[in-house]
């Protein structure tokens, strides 16, 4: 893991957070959407609220593509987890809500969860040969000197990619 | 019957993220690190890259479709109750659909993890 990837793994995090608040800030304002008035949805957008929101979950959207463009799923999502404490301390503070011990006893569970499973490997998934593959080849024929081994030539992204061979290294588990 | 809208809302918001997620990470797996391919091959190598995945696609429609049934929920309840119910069962739902159909190595840790998680749902949810 790069300081670049946390920072994105921190994108996801942060952004999603923020969006979801901003959401329900204004829609909150709007009040409740009925499904037979459909339309309903539309004024929404016009929102300011909203509309930050939505931003916000669209800098969410790019991050979150960015990073399962290099880690598994079920290890892109447990690195939102801080999410969840973001989002209750926003909510407490920004938005008034009232959160009851249990719900933040839920919410510290949660997040011991999915930082329990951050630990392990960022990539596991059997695209992972396919995607060193694919990296290679326009390598290969731009340089004409194919290495399977370190498909960077050495430089800060390698130690991921080495990892998806198998070597088993320990990821962010000393970081959680 | 306010709870009842609610967790109708997180349980449609769940579906199609769940969906949306797995179909999206199908397509960037496909496309490969879009950093590396960026500084290797330009941005609208990428660009193209991803648009030519057709997953990427049905991964967004289903996303569009957890947004707005996200929309309808957090009109309904508290976003310290929508929010962070529908992203864990999410979670639990994509442990299964990785492993199913992205075929991820979700080991014990991870499934505790989801234990863990469901756990905190249900505290949530009380």
């Amino acid at each position: 893991m790069t300081f670049r990837k946390y920072l994105v793994l921190a994108g996801v995090t942060v952004f999603a957070a923020a969006g979801d608040s901003m959401l329900s800030h204004g829609m909150k304002q709007i009040g409740s959407i009925s499904l037979y008035h459909l339309q309903g949805l539309i004024l929404a957008v016009l929102n300011p609220w909203v509309a930050v929101g939505i931003l916000l979950l669209l800098a969410f959207f790019a991050s979150y593509m960015n990073a399962l463009s290099w880690a598994d799923l079920t290890y892109v999502l447990p690195a939102t987890s801080l999410g969840y404490v973001l989002l209750a301390l926003v909510a407490k503070f920004a938005l008034h809500e009232q959160i009851s011990l249990m719900r933040w006893l839920g919410i510290v569970l949660i997040s011991g969860g999915v930082g329990f499973v951050a630990g392990g490997e960022a990539l596991t998934s059997g695209h992972a040969e396919e995607k060193s593959k694919s990296l290679l080849l326009p390598k290969t024929v731009k340089n004409g000197a194919p290495d399977r081994e370190g498909p960077n030539g050495g430089d800060a992204e390698s130690p991921v990619l080495s990892r998806t061979g198998g070597s088993g290294a320990p990821a962010t588990g000393s970081d959680r | 019957m306010r709870h009842v809208y609610t967790w109708g809302g997180i349980l449609v918001v769940v579906f199609f993220s769940v969906v949306g997620d797995v179909l999206m990470a199908r397509a960037m797996k496909r496309v490969g690190d879009v950093h590396e391919l960026w500084r290797r091959a330009g941005l609208w190598t990428v660009v193209g890259r991803i648009l030519s995945t057709p997953s990427f696609f049905f991964g967004v429609g289903g996303m569009a479709a957890a947004f707005f049934s996200l929309l309808f929920a957090l009109s309904w309840g508290d976003v310290s109750l929508v929010a962070p119910a529908a992203a864990s069962l999410t979670f639990i739902g994509n442990a299964f659909a990785a492993k199913m159909f992205l075929h991820e190595k979700v080991d014990r840790r991870r499934w505790i993890a989801a234990l863990l998680v469901a756990g905190g749902v249900a505290l949530l949810a009380g």
